[in-house]
């Protein structure tokens, strides 16, 4: 493929504080010789209002280093985000980052879904009708969380396909596959009792249709059951349960699983993709091993050990 | 420490033989060193406070399990309501306080003689599919109970007789009060019919079922 020719901004459209700085010895300086603005004397003596504006400018700065000082956070954070990643990284790595921005709207949606919502068995459904009928962009909040779910399952399935089919789960990121397996639990626990919360016919029956599959497993089953729905019948405990489950237990074992998750992706760091091939240093090889196992030509070393 | 051990040995053996604790840091005598012991005494603590705060949570949540219901009998009409040949669709309220979402549906009519029944008792049905719990509807023409979710089909007894259900329909007790037939708890049934404990639907009934699918202390024993 070609290269693209890039796109030469003229110098004129480009206000001077964003433009590039000359190199060094570029404008007419002969080499060798220091640029001009190093040789005159002491700058022009500043006003009052630049100090201030200096000031200004820099108290992001002073204020990030006050905090630095006094936490230490700086080194951790350099060292994650510019960590460095294989060569042929793509798309498909953007999947896990994709599964976290959807947990995050689940997280800040329900918040805001919480505060209109009575997890009651008598008045679940009416809340929720309000918050899609009557509260402003309540049916939008709404909505977001409820389709939010379903594209959460489907990124944690892609991210897990794309994990698996890299062979990314491999030594040494074992563990890190076991806890993303414990994330898509949870997720599946979080769909499972998120479907209950708005009480409508569909709701009632899926759950009492997904219990009852919980429930055919051998010995263990019918108490786990009756531990879901906090006694022989679905009730109004059942409901409560499954919010309490929702809203309390399973986002904060998810965002702790997280945390653990993310710090094993950079510490461990990430794969490249399988298609693209080691480095070789670029040294000869000695004459002995390019001869060994390479039929015909010793001209490509790479095949020589597969055959 | 290991000194003063080392001198009440050292008291009766020759002092080039003098032998050193092992391992070091114990007193004569001793079978763990102080250290250890502390560690083992705070760690014991540690788990006893944790557990003083994890047990009574854990056995609040599992509890219902262990927890059986008031017994709800429910008139549901006098006994000249029902027939022999026919079901009559019953609404009443299984679970309290939930309003609508706690009522369920029986079929009801009189005990049959076709089917070894008492002729003066009285059949209630319930409306719940053995297979995963939707709700069956009594089909007068055809005179089969079928399940709109997956295509459980029951015959007029409630036996299965086609799709995926497990075991026949459940079925609630009955009495008749005062000339009045009453509805009381849930009990599940085997394939020949005979009342077990209530089981979920999708759990399988009678033989070797009956240890791998086990009764819940929430339910109540059958008739």
């Amino acid at each position: 493929m070609p290269k693209l020719p890039t796109l030469k901004i003229p110098d004129a459209v480009v206000p001077p504080p964003l433009r590039k700085p000359p190199k060094p010895g570029s404008q007419g300086v002969p080499k060798g010789d220091a640029p001009s603005d190093l040789k005159t004397g002491a700058p022009p003596a500043k006003t009052h209002g630049d100090r201030v504006l200096d000031q200004a400018k820099e108290a992001p700065a002073d204020v990030l280093a006050w905090v630095d000082t006094r936490m230490g956070g700086s080194g951790f954070l350099t060292g994650m985000l510019y960590r460095k990643v294989p060569k042929g990284t793509n798309w498909f790595y953007t999947l896990g980052s994709a599964t976290l921005f959807a947990f995050i709207v689940q997280a800040v949606t329900g918040v805001f879904l919480a505060m209109f919502y009575t997890p009651s068995a008598t008045q679940a459904y009416a809340s929720i009708s309000h918050i899609n009928n009557e509260v402003p962009l309540g049916a939008l909040v709404h909505g977001m969380h409820k389709w939010g779910a379903s594209v959460m399952v489907i990124l944690i399935f892609l991210h897990m396909g794309r994990t698996f089919f890299f062979g990314a789960y491999k030594y040494p990121r074992e563990l890190n596959w076991v806890i993303g397996v414990v994330l898509l639990i949870l997720t599946m626990t979080m769909a499972f009792t998120g479907y209950l919360l708005p009480f409508d016919q569909r709701s009632f029956w899926a759950s009492i249709v997904g219990i009852n599959i919980n429930g055919t497993g051998p010995v263990v089953g019918p108490y786990l059951s009756d531990f879901l729905r906090a006694g022989p019948e679905l009730g109004a405990t059942t409901l409560a349960r499954f919010y309490a489950i929702h809203m309390l237990l399973v986002p904060g074992a998810i965002i702790a699983l997280i945390g653990a998750h993310m710090y094993l992706v950079v510490k461990l760091g990430t794969t490249a993709p399988p298609w693209t091939k080691a480095e070789r240093p670029k040294v000869a090889a000695p004459v002995a091993q390019l001869d060994a196992g390479v039929e015909g030509n010793g001209a490509s070393p790479n095949g020589g050990s597969r055959a | 420490m290991a000194d003063d051990a080392n001198k009440v040995n050292g008291a009766n053996e020759p002092p080039q033989q003098r032998v050193k604790p092992d391992p070091p840091g114990y007193f004569e005598g001793e079978s763990m060193t102080r250290r250890h012991a502390f560690t083992i005494a705070a760690q014991g603590l540690g788990g006893l406070a944790g557990a003083a705060i994890i047990l009574p949570a854990v056995g609040f949540a599992v509890a219902p399990i262990f927890h059986r219901g008031k017994e709800r009998w429910e008139v549901v009409g006098p006994t000249g309501d029902f027939v022999e040949d026919t079901y009559r669709q019953i609404v009443f309220t299984e679970t309290e306080g939930i309003g609508d979402a706690g009522k369920t549906t029986a079929y009801v009519r009189k005990g049959s003689k076709l089917y070894d029944e008492d002729p003066n008792s009285f059949v209630a049905v319930s409306n719940r599919c053995a297979h995963l719990g939707c709700p069956v509807r009594f089909v007068e023409a055809a005179g089969n109970f079928i399940c709109p979710c997956h295509g459980g089909v029951y015959d007029f007894e409630g036996k299965r007789i086609g799709g995926p259900p497990v075991r026949p329909l459940d079925q609630f007790q009955t009495r008749v009060k005062n000339g009045q037939v009453e509805i009381g708890p849930r009990y599940s049934v085997t394939n020949q019919m005979d009342p077990v404990r209530a089981r979920d639907p999708g759990e399988f009934t009678g033989g070797i079922w009956e240890y791998l699918y086990p009764p819940r202390p929430s339910t109540f024993p059958p008739p």
